[in-house]
């Protein structure tokens, strides 16, 4: 995605050199491949490490909680959703904030990518027009179509294109359509279990977790000052492997995101054991959308569900 | 030292007679990627694989474990007093461990076991431990080990070693332990008068194959306190990292751990939990503050104790094994080898350092 490189470098160096911004918040390209780095240009000659391809599917808005500077930030479609509810939520001022909005061609999975491949990965290409992506390592070349390998929450995208920005780095993308695709199959299939196989799934879900809080410490929405699992006094949850106080991490951060959550998957993406967070998460934002008709980070104003009380709010829960 | 020959039609059967005597854990492909099991009977450790994702450091030191145990109920003469709980330290073996990870045990040893304090959980667990490595003739391309202490046929740190030749194994048994395994399991067979060679020359070929590598000669030489304030490097590298305990966890030598005291029914645990210097209670006083309170000194704290205050109290090289688990799954590319060779190239006067591209 080289026009995109160029564009978003050439705006980037404007912004700091008209001194509209003291930084630009982009992604410089990793070390391994299928990684690329959240990285902060301060200057025109820190620009021209700007990458950006299928491989910048972490959430940009993490970077900017609570900053006091004037920042450029690049926002796809889900990045600017979390850039709304930073808004809303007070955790940073849009006159601090240049968004360069990026039309988002979808980020590819790279749990899915390794898998697939017969050792490791030493490189990545991506065949723009053609819509292919080609691994190679050192006994093997495979090329697959990009949309078989994009992040499930990619794939499953209604707002790919960005719903608050400055200036577009590219023409605008098509978005997809609920009457196209179903976001919610796979919840919907979770809520066809019966309880035990329910209770398996989950169980097996989380089977690997290792505590490590990737998921939490990638997420923009997770900015408590002191997370309840990092709490000592009192002390909520035990710190220990015991399944419960796994289970309890898991379920209590996912409500906390109820209303908040843009399905970003960097989450997911950060999983090193490739749990599928988002099991949790998307059956939060179906809830929300048909108990409320709400859908996250749309606006910059609204308060997002759980957090606001209007009389008309869904009660067929009390019996 | 001796080499023998075991057939792989000799294998399986083999390790069904070691399981008499010893519990067998073995690397194991679950969902979708290695990881260290106990093998049942009947299931065989799995030898094609690169390596764990979560390194087998939990063999000897699990991420949770229970050191003391007290009774909670009023009526029990015992109610609160705690008590070291019965624990079997039935003999294990490890087969198929690399031997970069076989080699962080002894650098983990030099914290658990010195003249002042002997850490008895973890030394029970690693003497009734019986490593078996299985060389590495296809390292990743994030493996350093070479340049950090250890080596793809590194047999430091093992019983014996294990080297694929195809329909069998050359097998070096190194120590006692390795010795009383191979004669528990039934194989004898001499390989041969060729073989040690034939090992050195496959050591040779799986050396030659590792790609990347640190450079740690000037570590030991830097100031520690100009390294300490080198922003240069920590201001930009601390940018991206998101405070996860990633690192930590898959890392094969980190040790730290913090021990906490729960209650379950009427019965109350003290138990050791791996801790990580990326959490903000990690090393947070009673009274609330925390010397390492941002995530720049937490970052900080991580390659500082890896780099230089290791390298400079123990006098025996970096504290790491270059097994390139923390540069494959950090979700944001914090690259210890960069690091490294930052530190290693830091100049105080100008404030600068070599970046390299890994």
């Amino acid at each position: 995605m080289n026009s995109y490189t160029d564009k978003i470098k050439e705006i980037s160096k404007r912004l700091l050199k008209e001194d509209k911004v003291d930084m630009v918040v982009g992604y410089r390209k990793g070390s391994v491949p299928l990684m690329h780095q959240p990285y902060i240009a301060q200057n025109e000659a820190e620009v021209d490490a700007f990458v950006w391809d299928s491989n910048c599917g972490l959430n940009l808005a993490n970077y900017i909680t609570d900053r006091t500077e004037r920042i450029g930030i690049l926002a796809t479609g889900c990045n600017s959703r979390n850039i709304a509810v930073h808004l809303v939520e007070g955790k940073i001022k849009r006159e601090q904030l240049y968004i360069i909005g990026i039309p988002c061609k979808a980020m590819v999975d790279r749990h899915k990518l390794s898998a697939m491949a017969d050792g490791d990965i030493t490189s990545v290409a991506e065949d723009e027009e053609k819509g292919t992506i080609t691994i190679k390592g050192e006994n093997f070349s495979e090329t697959v179509n990009k949309a078989d390998v994009l992040q499930e929450n990619c794939s499953l995208c209604m707002h790919r294109n960005p719903v608050i920005y400055d200036e577009l780095a590219a023409e605008e993308v098509p978005e997809q359509s609920r009457d196209e695709i179903d976001p919610y199959a796979r919840v919907k299939e979770i809520e066809a279990m019966d309880p035990d196989e329910k209770w398996n799934h989950f169980d097996d879900l989380l089977s690997d977790c290792i505590r490590c809080y990737a998921c939490r410490n990638a997420c923009p929405l997770c900015y408590c000052p002191l997370c309840f699992v990092d709490e000592s006094n009192p002390q909520w949850v035990g710190k220990s492997m015991d399944a419960t106080d796994v289970r309890t991490f898991h379920f209590l951060r996912a409500y906390h995101c109820a209303g908040r959550c843009t399905d970003c998957g960097a989450c997911v993406r950060a999983c090193p054991v490739g749990i599928n967070v988002r099991d949790f998460t998307k059956k939060l934002e179906k809830d929300c959308l048909e108990l409320f008709g709400w859908e996250a980070g749309l606006s910059a104003e609204k308060r997002p569900p759980l957090d606001t009380y209007s009389p008309k709010d869904p009660e067929d829960f009390i019996k | 030292m001796k080499v023998i020959k075991i057939d792989k039609t000799d294998w399986a059967s083999g390790l069904e007679k070691l399981r008499g005597s010893f519990a067998l854990i073995g690397p194991v492909k679950e969902k979708f990627y290695h990881t260290f099991k106990t093998l049942e009977p009947g299931r065989e450790p799995d030898m094609d694989y690169a390596n764990t994702r979560i390194s087998p450091k939990f063999v000897i030191y699990p991420q949770s474990e229970v050191i003391l145990k007290c009774s909670m109920d009023a009526n029990d003469p015992d109610y609160k007093i705690f008590k070291e709980p019965e624990k079997e330290y039935k003999s294990k073996a490890v087969v198929g461990i690399r031997p970069c990870d076989a080699d962080s045990f002894p650098l983990v040893r030099r914290n658990f076991d010195t003249e002042d304090y002997k850490d008895p959980y973890w030394l029970r667990a690693y003497e009734t431990t019986t490593l078996v490595g299985l060389a590495c003739d296809n390292p990743c391309p994030t493996c350093f080990c070479t340049s950090a202490g250890s080596g793809p046929y590194s047999d430091d740190s093992l019983d014996l070693l294990l080297v694929d030749n195809g329909d069998h194994y050359m097998a070096k048994v190194l120590t006692e332990k390795g010795q009383s395994l191979v004669s528990a399991a039934g194989w004898n067979d001499d390989a041969g008068d060729d073989a040690a060679e034939a090992i050195e020359k496959k050591k040779a070929d799986a050396e030659s194959r590792i790609q990347s590598r640190v450079n740690t000669q000037n570590l030991a030489g830097q100031s520690l306190l100009d390294l300490y304030e080198a922003d240069t490097i920590w201001e930009t590298e601390a940018f991206a990292c998101i405070n996860c305990g990633t690192c930590t966890y898959v890392c094969p030598t980190c040790w730290c751990f913090d021990v906490q005291d729960e209650v379950h029914g009427n019965q109350g645990y003290r138990i050791r939990n791996w801790d990580s210097c990326m959490y903000p209670l990690f090393t947070r006083h009673a009274s609330g503050h925390n010397p390492r309170g941002t995530k720049l000194d937490r970052l900080r704290q991580r390659f500082m104790h890896k780099l230089k205050y290791y390298v400079d109290k123990y006098e025996n090289g970096i504290q790491c094994t270059g097994c390139g688990r923390c540069v494959r799954l950090c979700p944001v590319n914090i690259d210890i080898r960069r690091i490294c060779n930052m530190m290693n190239s830091y100049d105080p006067e100008s404030c600068t350092c070599e970046v390299t591209a890994s």
